[in-house]
């Protein structure tokens, strides 16, 4: 407590720990894992129930939509992830970089997912539409999921684009800098997570035809 | 995961380099590719399974690359594991439970 030895008078670490933030934003996470966890279970449920519904309603998806939206999120992971390295690296300005390519691609997801529920609305299927209810339970089930799931997903892209947004404006205002970015890093532990769950979801909807 | 200096407050001691990331960016795209070429054929049942098993290869690599677990100490990987084996537990009693009540 009373050290004599010469310790920096401002040390940087003093009252900090990165690793007790980082297990913060693990502990939060695995409140994701809960929600979307519950959510698969259901689905996998009624997918159980309804298989031949399922399969013929996921065929009114269009996977190329899914498709194009996995490579986006996997390129907009390993481009936060590069963003982190940079920082480490002290490259202030290819860490900002790499954040702004991240929220481009975030953007671009939404964007895709804009025109993917258009065309699903255009063909009157939406949740409690006319041409939704005379199908089979099934298939309002399967759609039920699809956008309570899609759209909580969506959800959670957009508070990234947010957070990442705040970290860009923490970096170039240097809160975040070399020495410091464990915000940097809860951030795209978050936004991994968004990864991870579209990696699960895009197979599963959109694949099952 | 073994060698992990514990005596350092920041888990990325080791030397930060772009590369790895990118290969491992690399291979979880040729894994979607995977998925969707295997989704093409029809395997029945093992379609859903085959998908499954390659959405769990992505996440472990997005798990210990790109979000550090493998640089992390052992108790992030203790965490981790343990709350992704339960919600496989629930999947797999769930599914038990549907197989032996079918028909009911």
């Amino acid at each position: 407590m009373s050290s004599t030895t010469a310790t920096p008078i401002a040390d940087p670490h003093l009252h900090r720990d990165d690793e007790g933030s980082r297990l913060g934003m693990w502990l939060f996470l695995f409140t994701e894992l809960i929600l979307f966890g519950g959510m698969f279970l259901v689905f996998a449920v009624y997918k159980f129930i309804h298989y031949e519904e399922f399969h013929a309603a996921a065929r009114e998806l269009n996977s190329m939509f899914g498709a194009l939206n996995t490579i986006i999120l996997l390129t907009s992971s390993l481009t936060i992830v590069l963003s982190i390295v940079a920082i480490q690296k002290g490259q202030k300005l290819l860490s900002i970089f790499f954040q702004i390519i991240t929220i481009f691609f975030a953007l671009g997801f939404m964007v895709n997912k804009y025109f993917e529920w258009s065309a699903k609305f255009s063909h009157g299927i939406y949740p409690g539409s006319e041409t939704l209810l005379e199908k089979s339970s099934g298939e309002i089930l399967f759609f039920g999921l699809y956008y309570v799931m899609t759209g909580l997903h969506g959800l959670h892209v957009v508070i990234g684009v947010l957070l990442i947004g705040y970290m860009t404006y923490e970096t170039i205002k240097n809160k975040v800098n070399s020495d410091k970015y464990v915000r940097l890093e809860s951030a795209g532990l978050y936004w991994h997570l968004v990864d991870i769950i579209w990696i699960f979801l895009f197979p599963l909807f959109y694949l099952i035809a | 995961m073994s060698s992990h200096d514990s005596h350092n407050e920041n888990a990325h001691a080791h030397k930060p380099s772009y590369g790895i990331y990118i290969l491992i960016w690399v291979a979880l795209l040729i894994l979607t590719g995977l998925t969707v070429a295997v989704a093409g054929i029809n395997f029945g049942n093992l379609t859903v399974i085959t998908a499954l098993t390659v959405a769990s290869v992505k996440s472990y690599l997005v798990l210990e690359y790109f979000m550090h677990l493998k640089h992390e100490k052992k108790m992030f990987w203790l965490f981790v594991y343990t709350s992704l084996f339960f919600l496989g537990v629930s999947l797999i009693l769930l599914f038990a439970d549907y197989t032996f009540l079918e028909g009911n």
